[in-house]
């Protein structure tokens, strides 16, 4: 491999890990806040992609634009979303064991495919981007990078960026470390704990929606898209310490270049590098690389 | 468990009777939750009297499955019955003897995903490489033989897998009735606790997950025996997940509840497929089993196994302390 | 205790019962059972769907009937699930006693079929899966094929390559039954017209980050890539090769299916691709015609080669049974009467060789706006070789 493709290979385990990281966030903020295993994580990021699809044409009739407006409108609805998923279903799981959120969760897996399917059916679908995010522009004479890569690479660093801010620089952020550290002594402190997980939650699912949306011009939209997502989005939480952001990063860039260069050079041991790579650090540190 | 004879032979009996009963496919659909129910009484060993929760169960299922295919005489002849299937538990009881030793230095949420790690990995081993046959699987031919038994007749297949998941049971009910099944117990309820009365907790996880490995690659020989055609998706997370979720439907800490989780989580699914049933909406079925689970999470939360406990305390109305906790500390 | 357990395990009982049994039949042998073994759910939910609507048109056509019987359906869905497929197939051949059995989409959950087809001797006719061992080492007198196999595609287009003078061209596909067969095909005549397969790469199934292989491609400079994807993969798989330029400078070849059923989804970015395959948009034949048209007026879609290959089961088994005098278990004459058959398809007249796979016309087609539209004949009547069937 010359230089040049190594570059490249390195530009595409960037832009993979990026994307990794915006889904898994939001996992990690569930789990780590709330303590809850949530298996539908990766069907939030389904319906990112169907609602970057679905949602589209009736945006641009009634708001104008189509692609920023969508995803505008896509994140105002995944809060909501959120926030009533976790008053219906989510608030009930904090006193159950873990086994029994696996449970609900599961069949709320279940229960999303299903309903994307009798709503939206089951054909693959694209979304389009704007043109002046469309191009590529020329690497070398043979490859081009697309530009809309980049763009949702800068996206996703814009985003980490603005996570830490909010984590470490505001109340609510505070507020959010406090609770993944000691959920009671945060209750007993007279902050309304409920209310943190409600927006904790709406929060974590906003992301997942969030990367679905921005993934699905280059992933496309296709039924089954959130089961794959699912387990990688684990490994890099587990990987990165449960409840850690900057641990989610690093795991999630660790990731993409193990799959990416994986892929390259040892094509048929790709699909095991990466649990490889994740039961070696468990062994190393059992609790992941930043415990928060 | 207050009767435990009762039970055994109730249960048993209704499945030796059931394929007399019923029609050849009704046989045939028993006999394959039979074997899952099986593979749900080793998780069950794990998770409810161990407390160990693993979600790689669906490993060692698919490599005793593999093994029974992959061990076969290369020149097409039958593999001798008892010879294939002690080699096919061998081989999976070393893999899960080699994933408990790694996996258990970690703990909670972390040792579920190492067990994952595990899994997929050998997921990947068969999914991948020339090995495991690739994604489409492999096929077999021909049935192992012992004596008289001949696997090719329905009726000595169920037979044997009737005979296995019985014998499974009464292994385990056995085993946690022993003074390491108290151990066990005892590292389930209060892990520090048994330490700190010098208890080195260490070999007894070992063992139990051993134990528990064992036992799925059993019920992994008999799914390969009986179809004649393993594939990857044995070795899934899909699957893993869906015999956890058999174990707490029917409700954890008792070996009756892998049995009726198992059955439970099956028939439901034939239920809601059945067109007799349901007509047009029969496709949608993902939709009710979805449903219905999160139901029984609201509604049963300690599962099947309490559901007539939960019923006598609705209906007597108020808190029957003795028979609550009695009914929660049964073990089989 | 054991009064609540006898009780619920009773009513268990009663629910199994009610859902294995079918009830019992006045008149055995009027009604002509079908069974579909298709994916209802998941990602080939479509093709499912195409391929029913497909079958039904054509009994509509008889008037609800084949060799004087009337049809009645019976569906499972598979799931697209290997590891469910022999539990699935024994639902149609011993719960619900079909007669015929249509089936399916994935080539492992199909050759879980075939073996259950070929112990228990029932009718199979294979609308999609184009596995080779369907019709080569699992063949059988009972089993049929109404679709393709893997190689012809392929094969097709390896001759068309070679005709365009290209001499280096690297491979990419998924590591499963379908890529390696379509990919073999390929290089089986790409090579034997001069050609040389520098690369093979592949990815797991049904892995779909392409990047890195695009940037090996890249490396590697080939004349011309031919590759095999379907579904969403197959829209990533266009997306990301016009995204990373090699659009511009290494053409790309595909197996139809690259392009069939996804060119809504992938845009200009598949503008002027060239694939083959046993079916285009414009055939202009007034067979397709007048299939395009009855089947858009009674489905509001438009049919694709799935909903043809549908179509052509239902033919299949209406030339079976009509020489059988409708006798489902007369296998001879039934595989007689096929194997004679010239078979009026939408996608042209096509025969059914010796081990039940279709001889037929490969079309060379190419993106046009958003269709497939016919290029020229690729390969005239291509029989697949059929390897290891012993029949």
């Amino acid at each position: 491999m010359d230089f040049a493709t190594f570059l490249i290979q390195c530009l595409n385990a960037l832009q993979y890990g990026l994307l990794l990281f915006l889904v898994a966030s939001g996992l990690t903020l569930i789990f780590g806040i709330m303590g809850v295993i949530n298996l539908a994580h990766g069907s939030f990021y389904m319906i990112g992609a169907y609602m970057a699809y679905a949602l589209a044409p009736a945006v641009s009739a009634i708001f104008g634009g189509e692609f920023f407006s969508t995803l505008a409108v896509g994140l105002v609805l995944s809060v909501i979303l959120g926030y009533v998923l976790e008053w219906a279903f989510f608030s009930y799981l904090y006193e159950r064991e873990h086994l029994q959120q696996v449970l609900m969760t599961y069949g709320l897996i279940l229960v999303f495919e299903e309903l994307r399917s009798m709503l939206v059916g089951d054909d693959v679908h694209g979304v389009t981007v704007p043109e002046w995010l469309n191009g590529s522009f020329a690497l070398n004479e043979v490859m081009s990078y697309p530009v809309y890569r980049l763009f949702m690479s800068g996206v996703c660093l814009l985003l980490a960026i603005g996570m830490w801010f909010v984590f470490t620089r505001t109340r609510l952020g505070m507020m959010i470390r406090a609770g993944t550290s000691n959920r009671e002594m945060v209750q007993s402190l007279g902050i309304d704990i409920t209310l943190l997980y409600r927006i904790v939650f709406a929060i974590g699912v906003a992301l997942a929606v969030f990367a679905g949306m921005i993934a699905a011009p280059v992933s496309s939209v296709y039924p089954g898209m959130g089961n794959s997502v699912l387990i990688i989005c684990f490994v890099v939480v587990v990987i990165g310490g449960i409840g850690s952001i900057k641990g989610a990063l690093l795991a999630a860039l660790l990731i993409g270049l193990v799959d990416t260069f994986g892929n390259v050079l040892l094509p048929q041991a790709a699909g095991v590098l990466v649990y490889v790579l994740m039961a070696l650090i468990l062994l190393w540190r059992p609790n992941g690389l930043f415990k928060d | 468990m207050r009767h435990p004879t009762s039970f055994v032979l109730i249960f048993f009996g209704l499945l030796a009777l059931w394929p007399v009963m019923s029609g050849s496919y009704g046989a045939d659909l028993v006999a394959k939750i039979m074997i899952y129910a099986l593979l749900a009484l080793s998780l069950e060993l794990l998770v409810g009297s161990t407390g160990l929760v693993c979600f790689g169960q669906a490993a060692f299922f698919g490599i005793g499955a593999y093994a029974a295919i992959l061990l076969s005489p290369i020149d097409g002849s039958a593999p001798s019955l008892w010879l294939s299937l002690l080699s096919a538990i061998a081989l999976a009881s070393v893999y899960a003897l080699a994933v408990g030793a790694l996996s258990l230095r970690t703990q909670g949420v972390y040792f579920i995903m190492v067990t994952l790690a595990f899994s997929q990995m050998a997921y990947y081993v068969v999914h991948d490489t020339p090995l495991g046959g690739g994604t489409d699987g492999i096929y077999m031919y021909v049935k192992p033989t012992w004596g008289w038994v001949d696997l090719d007749k329905p009726a000595h297949m169920y037979g044997l897998i009737w005979l296995s998941l019985l014998m499974g049971f009464l292994f385990f009910s056995q085993l946690l009735r022993s003074p390491f099944g108290r151990a066990l117990a005892g590292i389930r309820v209060n892990e520090q606790r048994m330490k700190a009365t010098g208890f080195s907790v260490y070999p007894y996880k070992l063992a139990a997950f051993t134990l528990s490995g064992a036992m799925a690659g059993w019920a992994g020989y008999l799914f390969a025996i009986k179809d004649g055609f393993v594939n990857p998706e044995l070795l899934s997370w899909h699957l893993s997940g869906a015999v956890l979720v058999m174990i707490i439907l029917g409700g954890l800490g008792h070996m009756r509840g892998a049995l009726l989780g198992a059955f439970a989580f099956a028939l439901l699914q034939e239920l809601f497929q059945s067109e007799a049933v349901f007509g047009n909406y029969a496709k949608h079925w993902h939709l009710s089993l979805g449903l219905a689970i999160m139901a029984c999470v609201a509604f049963m939360p300690h599962g099947l196994v309490a559901l007539p406990a939960q019923l006598r305390e609705r209906l007597s109305g108020r808190k029957n302390h003795k028979a609550s906790a009695a009914a929660l500390e049964e073990q089989a | 205790m054991q009064k609540r357990t006898v009780l619920i395990s009773a009513a268990a009982f009663a629910v199994i019962a009610a859902t294995t049994n079918t009830w019992a039949q006045a008149h055995p042998q009027s009604k002509l059972k079908v069974g579909f073994m298709l994916p209802a759910t998941g990602t080939f939910a479509s093709l499912g769907t195409a391929i029913d609507n497909g079958f039904r048109l054509y009994v509509a056509e008889q008037g609800g009937k084949i060799a004087g019987r009337e049809v009645e359906y019976v569906r499972v869905d598979d799931e697209s699930d290997p590891s469910k497929a022999t539990d699935n197939v024994n639902k149609l051949i011993k719960r619900d006693n079909v007669d015929v059995i249509v089936g399916t989409v994935h080539s492992g959950v199909a050759m879980a079929m075939a073996k259950a087809a070929k112990e228990s001797g029932t009718l199979l006719i294979v609308p999609n899966a184009g596995a080779a061992a369907v019709t080569g080492a699992m063949c059988a007198p009972n089993i049929f094929r109404s679709s393709f196999s893997n190689w012809q595609p392929g094969y097709a287009m390896g001759e068309v390559a070679a005709k365009k003078g290209h001499k280096r061209i690297v491979t990419i596909t998924w590591k499963y039954a379908a890529g390696d067969e379509a990919v073999k095909g390929f290089k089986e005549s790409f090579e034997k017209n001069g050609g040389t397969v520098v690369k093979e790469l592949n990815l797991p199934f049904p892995n779909v980050e392409f990047q890195a292989l695009l940037t090996e491609i890249a490396a590697t400079k080939p004349d011309a890539v031919f590759t095999f994807f379907a579904g969403g993969g197959a829209v990533k798989f266009v997306k990301d090769y016009a995204a990373a330029g090699l659009k511009k400078n290494i053409p790309l070849y595909g197996s139809g299916f690259l392009t069939d059923g996804t060119l809504e989804a992938q845009g200009a970015d598949a503008d002027g691709l060239l694939t083959t395959l046993h079916y285009a948009d414009n055939l202009n034949s007034k067979r397709d015609q007048n299939f395009r048209l009855a089947y858009a007026k009674t489905y509001k879609l438009q049919p694709d080669v799935y909903a043809v290959q549908g179509y052509d089961a239902g033919q299949i088994l209406g030339i079976g049974l009509n020489a059988t005098k409708g006798d489902a278990k007369n296998i001879q004459g039934f595989a007689q009467a096929v194997r004679a058959a010239k078979i009026d398809s939408p996608r042209g007249t096509f025969t059914i060789s010796k081990n039940h796979n279709p001889v037929q016309d490969i079309y060379l087609r190419k993106v046009v706006g958003k269709e497939n539209v016919m290029d020229s004949i690729a390969s005239k009547a291509l029989a697949d070789p059929g390897l290891g069937c012993k029949m």
